[in-house]
């Protein structure tokens, strides 16, 4: 076990884990922010998206050394009240069923639409499917990207 | 102050113990308590909502939400009849409460269909009440009360809120009989309304099974029979105990479970565990499951499920004989949230806390595996991402139980996806073969399914259609005993049952040389006219799906280029015709749009009704194209999303959802929009591409269908 300084949500925490511990692992068991969730292990579902210096990141196989020094965004931080642009949206189309996929669709598209604020249908799709939604719910979601990305606008 | 605390408690005592109260008021003014005493055993049988003197009102969904919406649905149709201000209502999820609660389970899509009147009539009590509080606080006759948005308004347009009227409320006589609204005066039960979990959810403040802790708390993983008929010989864990962060490693019922301080050490330590399994008996195979389908179709042993005149005779004298055989394999829940449970086991009773479908039956079967006295177990439930089935199934909620009383700890056990893959309690692999006949005029005279499965049960659903409109009919079912463990699976036997039986039903059109959609209106009129035996649908209700989606898909006149395949089933109460469309290009096929028209009586909410149906297709769609499970040595070989295919965002077709609504009472929708779609997509590809598809998954028995999502 080492002690690692991390950089989270815009606040910095310590945490003693060993080295080869998945980001995902130190965010839920260590640090209880349990936002981002496991569904597979091995980068297929994508449910555990965060951000590492903006960047769309599978954390179950992201290893804690590798965000030294960077900043990791989480659902959590995504926004201070909720109103990132892509929770409103996802929340006017009522995308989510059970909801265990969505931080990661939404962690996904919101930095989709940060590096790119007028994705077309080519590049939605090529986003987010990198993810599953057991429920389903895909065509909400598609929608919902296009609605975030007016909110965003204004 | 005494007395104030003491009412305090009680309300406490009254709310969270499981007797139930209609209105109460926790931590205000003295004034403002009210003396439980007083309280009418009518309104305490008001289990449903509270509201405060501060005019708070929550609603409690007592039925497990495993993203079915049945949480905002339930809550609507109390809020309804209550005449509230949705917008201010708090929904809760109730923990298990046996007293209080009747069916508390997710399963069939039956919680709408049966609690429907309850909920009603909880929120109209309710109203009732405050209205006849108000009426004798302003001395008028209640007749001349109108309610709106959580306040009773007189005739001279004065308000007061049902908070204010709390305390009168609670003392007055409730009739045995309470008027309802009629569907006319709904406000909210129709309208388009969002999940009430929206908030939590987005904002990754919601709490699922698998985010639930508390202190002091340990992790567990299980290591279990790597094949199904397997049993544990010794396994040696020095390597795994020598991690940091494993606790022990202990073992049970051929199980080894691996304790640590959190889920990552637990993982390491497996990859090191040494585990000697025995083979007691010859492990299954996809080859073993072959032979047993094969020889069980032709030797049974059948069970017959319903007979009606003379088959043999209809098929003797046909003039045209249709006979095919379809195949479906085993298949996986995979909800997106894998198994997993909390329990703190002490010596004379249990705290469990977990996604599960069923939680009275995992109260009572840890009160039996652990010699517990049933009340002294609580089971809360927590948010569930998905069930599907798998979680009406508590072995893991056991498997946390039996652990945490080794262990004599608090512990969270969590399953990977790769356990929860493995694990079993499969969608069963099933085989049905089916044979019609028809005589010159193109009239079905004969209609016979065999159905084997391996540990399905009973494989058909006898009393259904076609049934009942077909003279001579004999419905089969035999059944092998794996050890492979089954489990209902969203739509159990349906999910596979309608595509078989829509795919053959075009092919007995075909061979009629007649429409499919024309044929099932043919044999509907005839189960209107002159029912065979008993039948379980209603037939007027069929043919307006029916007809309803083909006006919509425009069917028989589709753009050239575009090849349609129709379906329709009846399930869980519910109604669901489909069209699929698939577009032909360069020879290559391409699912373009599905139309769904469904009658589920009354829809409750917009937006939660269409979620099932997309969620429905969508699942259906992935499945029939892709889901897999393949065994050799008794274990599946697909053990995570990299070999399991999954559909995904790029794959769905559009799909349009219509509803019938026709103020018939409210039936399920969290299956029976998915029965139908594999079938639709079937006759679809046939009419596109000229071949029958009898296997799923359609990818594997076809190439040349592989991409069409
Ligand atoms: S849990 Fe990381 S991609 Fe599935
Ligand atoms: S909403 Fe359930 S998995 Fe996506």
């Amino acid at each position: 076990m080492s002690e690692y300084s991390l950089s989270i949500n815009g606040k910095k925490l310590k945490v003693d884990v060993s080295e080869d511990t998945p980001l995902l692992w130190v965010l839920r068991d260590t640090l209880d922010l349990t936002g981002t969730k496991y569904g597979c292990g091995m980068a297929q579902c994508g449910a555990c998206t965060i951000h590492i210096d903006g960047m769309p990141t599978r954390s179950c196989v992201t290893p804690v050394t590798l965000a030294i020094g960077k900043e990791i965004t989480t659902i959590e931080g995504l926004s201070e009240n909720g109103d990132h642009p892509v929770q409103k949206a996802w929340d006017t189309l009522d995308v989510p069923q059970c909801g265990f996929c969505q931080s990661g669709q939404m962690m996904t598209a919101a930095a989709l639409l940060k590096e790119n604020p007028n994705p077309d249908e080519e590049e939605i799709s090529m986003a987010m499917s990198a993810h599953i939604c057991r429920c389903g719910t895909y065509h909400r979601i598609n929608e919902a990207v296009k609605l975030a990305a007016k909110l965003q606008k204004r | 102050m005494k007395n104030n605390r003491r009412d305090f408690l009680k309300n406490m005592l009254l709310t969270s113990g499981g007797l139930v109260i209609g209105f109460n008021s926790l931590g205000n003014s003295a004034a403002e308590i009210i003396s439980m005493e007083n309280v009418k055993d009518e309104l305490l049988s008001n289990a449903f909502l509270t509201i405060d003197s501060n005019n708070l009102i929550t609603i409690f969904s007592p039925n497990p939400e495993i993203g079915q919406g049945i949480k905002t649905a339930f809550a609507v149709i109390v809020a309804e009849e209550l005449d509230v201000d949705w917008e201010k209502v708090v929904v809760k999820q109730a923990d298990l409460d046996i007293k209080r609660f009747e069916r508390q389970l997710t399963g069939g899509s039956g919680a709408i269909k049966h609690s429907w009147e309850r909920l009603r009539k909880a929120g109209a009590t309710g109203r009732y009440a405050l209205v006849a509080a108000a009426s004798k606080k302003w001395n008028v006759s209640a007749t001349t009360l109108k309610t709106d948005k959580g306040f009773v308004i007189n005739e001279k347009g004065e308000k007061i809120s049902y908070g204010e009227l709390v305390n009168d409320a609670v003392s007055v006589e409730i009739p045995k009989e309470i008027p309802l609204k009629s569907n006319k005066e709904f406000k909210l039960i129709g309208q388009t309304i969002k999940s009430v979990d929206n908030k939590t959810v987005l904002t990754g403040k919601a709490k699922y099974g698998m985010d639930y802790k508390q202190p002091g708390m340990l992790y567990a993983q299980i290591v279990r029979p790597q094949g199904f008929g397997q049993t544990l010989k010794d396994f040696d864990a020095t390597e795994a105990k020598k991690i940091d962060g494993v606790i022990d490693v202990i073992s049970f019922k051929d199980k080894v479970a691996i304790i640590g301080k959190s889920n990552w050490p637990i993982m390491k330590a497996r990859k090191v565990l040494t585990i000697n399994w025995t083979n007691t008996k010859e492990l299954e195979s996809d080859t073993k499951h072959n032979q047993i389908f094969t020889d069980m179709m032709k030797n049974g042993p059948f069970e017959v499920r319903r007979k009606d005149g003379d088959i043999e005779k209809a098929f003797a004298e046909a003039h045209k004989i249709i006979e095919a055989e379809y195949q479906c394999p085993f298949l996986s829940h995979s909800p997106m949230e894998p198994m997993n449970f909390f329990a703190d086991v002490k010596k004379d009773s249990a705290k469990l806390v977990g996604p599960t479908q069923t939680p009275q039956s995992a109260q009572n079967q840890v009160a039996k595996l652990l010699n517990i006295p049933v009340e002294n177990i609580t089971v809360e439930l927590t948010k569930m991402g998905g069930g599907f089935g798998r979680r009406l199934n508590n072995d893991y909620a056991l498997e946390a139980a039996e652990v945490s009383s080794l262990i004599k700890a608090p512990v969270k056990l969590m399953w990977t996806r790769e356990d929860d893959m493995s694990g079993g309690i499969y969608r069963p692999a099933v085989r049905y073969k089916f044979k019609a006949s028809i005589d010159k005029a193109g009239n079905v005279t004969g209609f016979a399914l065999k159905g084997v499965g391996l540990n399905a049960g009973n494989s058909t659903r006898q009393d259904n259609f076609p049934v009942g409109a077909i003279e001579n009919v004999l419905i089969e079912s035999a059944d092998y005993k794996s050890d492979i463990t089954t489990g209902p699976w969203r739509a159990p036997i349906t999910n596979f049952l309608a595509y078989a039986e829509q795919a053959f039903i075009d092919e007995i059109a075909f061979a009629a040389g007649k429409d499919p959609v024309k044929l099932r209106l043919e044999l509907l009129k005839k189960a209107i006219e002159k029912p065979v035996g008993k039948i379980t649908y209603e037939p007027l209700r069929f043919e307006k799906v029916i007809t309803t989606v083909a006006e919509r898909a425009k069917w028989g006149s589709a753009k050239k280029g575009l090849h349609q395949g129709f379906s329709v089933y009846f399930s869980h109460n519910s109604y669901v015709a489909q069209i699929a469309e698939v577009e032909m290009k360069k020879g290559k096929p391409t699912l373009k749009k599905v139309f769904a028209v469904t009658d589920c009586g009354i829809v409750i909410n917009q937006s939660g009704a269409r979620n099932q149906i997309y969620g429905a297709i969508v699942d259906g769609l992935g499945h029939a194209m892709y889901g897999n499970l393949n065994f050799e040595n008794g274990a599946p070989k697909q053990t995570n999303f990299d070999q399991y295919r999954l559909i995904r965002f790029n794959e769905v077709p559009e799909i349009d959802a219509h509803f019938i609504d026709n103020g018939i009472d409210p039936t399920g929708l969290g299956e029976p929009a998915l029965p139908p779609t594999g079938g639709a997509l079937a006759n679809a590809i046939f009419k596109a591409t000229g071949k029958r598809l009898y296997k799923q998954p359609f990818a594997q028995e076809d190439e040349k269908v592989a991409e069409i999502l």
